[in-house]
C-alpha cells in the first residue's frame, strides 16, 4: 500500500475560543496592555491610593467624644490642633531624633560588616554570613522587642555586663528603645549596603591601589560613592520602619510616646480616628521629604 | 518605555479622583436598635461571645485552677468565647464592632455604651439571682438610666497603691508617695501609673484631701481650674514615672524585675506577683475604683446564651469565684459563704458601707457636672483624653 503524500496535508487549527481571543489581542497591542495591567493596577489604586485618600478624608472628619459617632461635615480643626499644639511638635522631633539616630547606628555598623562580607570573606564564611544576618527575621519582631525588654531590666544581662566596666542599664527610656530599634531593623541595612558593595568591581579597587592610592583614599573616593543609593536604600527601611513604631516603644520606652503611640492611643483609647488619621499624615509628609530629598541626589536611579 | 510627566500627572489625577469617588460611595449608616428590653427568653444559641477584664471570664487555660466557665457551659450548652482588655476606652472600641453579646463595663464605661446605643436594656426578671444582689449596688446612677436596667452588678472595688516591700520604706500610707514631689524623688523611674485617662480621677482624689481651696466634690467632676490643677499634678508626676501601665501583664513583669516599686494596682496583681514582695494598701485619702457592670450588646447575636450567662455569673457561687479571683468584693452577701477564703468579704470589706463610703467609681465625666453644679461647666471625658495625651507629653 502507498501513502498519498501529497494530500498528508496539515490539519486547520481549530477554531476555539482561547484561539479567537487570542488572534484579536495580537492586533490589539493597547488592549493587550489594558487587561494585563488592569488587575494590578486595580490593586495599587485600592490599597495605596484609596487607603491615602481615605486617611486624607477622615483627618478632616471630627468625632462626638461622648457617643463615639464620628462626624462626617469636614473642618481643619484636627490638621490646625496637631499643626499649633506643641505636643504633636514635641513628639515628632522626638521621633524624627530616634528614627535618625537608629538609621546612623545602623549604617555604622553596617558598613564594616557589609564590607567583610562582600569583599574580604571567603565563599564559605560569605554564605555563612549572610544566613547569620538572615536569621533573626525568622523570628517574632515581639519577641526580639520583649528579649531586649528583659536583657535592659533592672538586673537584667546588660547591667551584669556593663557593671564589671562601671556603667549601667539604660533602664526603659529613648536610649532603649534606639539600642532595640537598630537591632531589629539592621539585616534591613546590612543586605542593600552588602548587595551595594558586590557590585563595586574588584578591579577598580585594585587599579586604585597600582595607581598609589591609600586605603582610606579609595575608600572614600570609589567606594563610597558607589555605595551611596544602597546606603541611601537602607536608610530607607530602617528611617521609615522607625517613624512608625509605637510597639517598641511601648515595651522598652518607658513613659516615654512616639507618633504610633499617638496614633494608637487615638485609634485605641481615645477613639478619635480622625484626630488618629491627621497625626499619621506627619510621618507621611516627613517620609515624602525625605523620598524627595533623595531623588534629587539621584540614588533613587542607581538602585 | 518613556512615560511623559504630563502623562503621568494626568494619570494620577485619575486615580486620586477614581478614589474619591470610592470613598463618596462609602458613606456612613446609622444602625438603630429597638431598645426594648425581652419579655422572655427563647432556645439557647450554643454559644455566646464575652468581652470582659482579665480575670473575669476563666476558664481554666490561664490557671487550671480557675476555672467557672465550664460549669457554665455544661450546664447551658452555650459555649463561651472571650476576649480581655485593659482600659474601658479600648472595651468601648471592641463592644462597638458588634462581635460580643455581653460585655462587662465599668462606670466610667456604661454611660457611653448606653448613649451610643451598644447597650441593650435588661430585663431583670429573667435573671433570677438578680434578687440576692446587694440593694446599694441596685439602680446606681453607672447601670440604670431612665429608670431602666442596662445590666447587672458585678462586684466592686478599689485601686490601690502597691509598693515593694524591700524597696520601699518606710511603707506608704498615703497616695503622696506618688504625688508629693519631695517623696516621689526617692523612687524616681521607678514609680508606675494607670494608663488612661480615668487616671486624672486619681490626681483630683488627692488635691480634694490635701487642696481643699480648690472645692473638688467629686473627682469626676472638674470644673477648667479644678481640672488644670490635677493635670499640673500629673505632670509633675511624669518626671517620676518609670513607665504607664494598661497591659496588667507588663506591670507584674515590671514589678518582678524591679523597674517599678511604687503604683497604683488592682489587687489581682497582688496576687499574681510572685518573684517580688509587694503589698498593697488602701491609701488614707479612699481611693478610685470601679463597680461593675454585666450589659448585653444591642447587637448580640446570641442573646439567650447571654442572659443565661448574666445569671449565672450572678449566682453566688461563680460570683464568689469570678470576684475572689479578681480581687474585688462579690455583689452578694450569699457569696461570700462560697469564697475559698473565709475571710474573703472581710478583705474587700464586702457590704461595709464604711469602706464603700471612701471609694469615688470610675465615671464618664460630661460636660453636666456630675456633683450637681449648674454654674460651671466640667470637663468631659475628650478633654480628659487629650489632656492624657499632653501630660505624657
Amino acid at each position: 500500500m502507498s501513502v498519498d503524500t501529497a494530500r498528508a496535508a496539515v490539519p486547520e487549527t481549530r477554531r476555539t475560543a482561547a484561539r479567537r481571543v487570542s488572534s484579536s489581542l495580537s492586533a490589539r497591542p493597547r488592549a493587550r496592555l489594558a487587561l494585563l495591567l488592569a488587575a494590578p493596577l486595580t490593586w495599587l489604586v485600592l490599597v495605596y491610593v484609596v487607603a491615602l485618600a481615605a486617611l486624607l478624608v477622615s483627618a478632616l472628619w471630627t468625632v462626638d467624644s461622648f457617643t463615639g459617632e464620628i462626624n462626617r461635615s469636614l473642618t481643619f480643626d484636627n490638621l490646625k490642633e496637631i499643626a499649633t499644639e506643641s505636643l504633636y511638635r514635641t513628639v515628632t522631633l522626638r521621633t524624627v531624633g530616634v528614627a535618625v539616630l537608629v538609621t546612623v547606628v545602623d549604617v555604622a555598623i553596617a558598613l564594616p560588616i557589609a564590607f567583610y562580607m562582600a569583599k574580604l570573606a571567603s565563599q564559605r564564611m560569605q554564605r555563612i554570613l549572610v544566613i547569620a544576618v538572615l536569621t533573626p527575621l525568622w523570628a517574632s519582631y515581639l519577641v526580639k522587642a520583649f528579649a531586649w525588654r528583659s536583657v535592659l531590666s533592672d538586673g537584667g544581662i546588660f547591667q551584669w555586663a556593663a557593671s564589671r566596666i562601671g556603667l549601667d542599664t539604660p533602664g526603659y527610656g529613648l536610649t532603649a528603645v534606639v539600642i532595640t530599634q537598630a537591632y531589629i531593623w539592621l539585616p534591613y541595612v546590612i543586605l542593600p549596603i552588602f548587595a551595594g558593595l558586590e557590585r563595586v568591581p574588584n578591579s577598580l579597587l585594585d587599579a586604585s591601589g597600582d595607581l598609589g592610592a591609600s586605603t582610606w583614599q579609595t575608600m572614600r573616593t570609589i567606594v563610597l560613592p558607589m555605595l551611596t543609593p544602597a546606603i541611601i536604600a537602607g536608610s530607607i527601611f530602617s528611617f521609615s520602619l522607625t517613624l512608625g513604631d509605637y510597639i517598641t516603644v511601648n515595651i522598652v520606652g518607658g513613659a516615654n510616646q512616639m507618633l504610633g503611640n499617638l496614633v494608637y492611643t487615638n485609634v485605641g483609647a481615645a477613639n478619635n480616628l480622625p484626630l488618629a488619621a491627621a497625626i499619621a499624615l506627619i510621618p507621611i509628609v516627613i517620609m515624602i521629604g525625605y523620598l524627595t530629598a533623595v531623588r534629587r541626589t539621584g540614588a533613587l536611579e542607581n538602585l | 518605555m518613556r512615560i511623559t510627566t504630563r502623562k503621568r500627572r494626568a494619570a494620577g489625577a485619575i486615580l486620586a479622583s477614581s478614589a474619591l469617588v470610592v470613598l463618596a460611595a462609602c458613606g456612613g449608616s446609622d444602625s438603630g436598635s429597638s431598645g426594648k428590653a425581652v419579655d422572655k427568653l427563647g432556645k439557647t444559641e450554643g454559644k455566646v461571645s464575652i468581652l470582659a477584664w482579665p480575670g473575669y471570664v476563666e476558664d481554666g487555660s490561664n490557671d487550671p485552677k480557675v476555672d467557672w466557665v465550664s460549669a457554665f457551659e455544661d450546664k447551658t450548652k452555650c459555649q463561651v468565647t472571650s476576649k480581655t482588655y485593659g482600659t474601658s476606652d479600648e472595651a468601648f472600641n471592641l463592644a462597638k464592632t458588634g462581635d460580643y453579646d455581653v460585655v462587662v463595663a465599668s462606670g466610667d464605661l456604661t454611660a457611653r455604651m448606653v448613649a451610643s446605643k451598644e447597650a441593650a436594656e435588661v430585663n431583670t426578671d429573667l435573671i433570677p439571682n438578680y434578687a440576692k444582689v446587694y440593694d446599694f449596688l441596685k439602680d446606681q446612677d453607672w447601670n440604670t438610666f431612665d429608670g431602666k436596667h442596662y445590666g447587672v452588678p458585678h462586684g466592686y472595688g478599689a485601686n490601690l497603691l502597691m509598693y515593694n516591700e524591700d524597696e520601699v520604706s518606710p511603707a506608704p500610707t498615703s497616695w503622696s508617695a506618688v504625688f508629693d514631689p519631695a517623696e516621689m524623688a526617692k523612687y524616681k523611674g521607678k514609680i508606675t501609673s494607670y494608663d488612661s485617662p480615668i487616671y486624672i480621677a486619681d490626681a483630683a482624689l488627692y488635691l480634694m484631701k490635701h487642696q481643699p481651696d480648690l472645692k473638688i466634690e467629686n473627682p469626676y467632676a472638674l470644673d477648667e481650674k479644678q481640672f488644670n490643677a490635677a493635670v499640673d499634678l500629673l505632670k509633675g508626676q511624669r518626671k517620676n514615672v518609670g513607665e504607664y501601665w494598661s497591659d496588667y501583664l507588663k506591670e507584674i513583669s515590671a514589678f518582678e524585675t524591679g523597674d517599678s516599686v511604687l503604683g497604683t494596682t488592682w489587687q489581682v496583681i497582688v496576687n499574681s506577683v510572685e518573684k517580688a514582695k509587694v503589698k498593697a494598701i488602701l491609701p488614707e485619702e479612699g481611693a478610685t475604683g470601679w463597680s461593675d457592670t454585666w450589659m448585653i450588646s444591642s447587637k448580640a447575636k446570641h442573646p439567650n446564651c447571654a442572659y443565661k450567662w448574666l445569671d449565672y455569673i450572678e449566682s453566688p457561687k461563680a460570683n464568689a469565684q469570678a470576684t475572689e479571683y479578681f480581687g474585688e468584693a462579690p455583689n452578694s452577701a450569699e457569696a461570700c459563704d462560697f469564697a475559698s477564703d473565709p475571710s474573703f468579704c472581710d478583705t474587700y470589706k464586702a457590704g461595709d458601707k464604711d469602706f464603700a463610703s471612701k471609694l469615688w467609681y470610675w465615671r464618664t465625666p460630661v460636660a453636666e457636672c456630675l456633683d450637681g453644679r449648674k454654674d460651671v461647666k466640667c470637663m468631659d471625658y475628650s478633654e480628659w483624653t487629650k489632656a492624657w495625651t499632653e501630660i505624657k507629653g
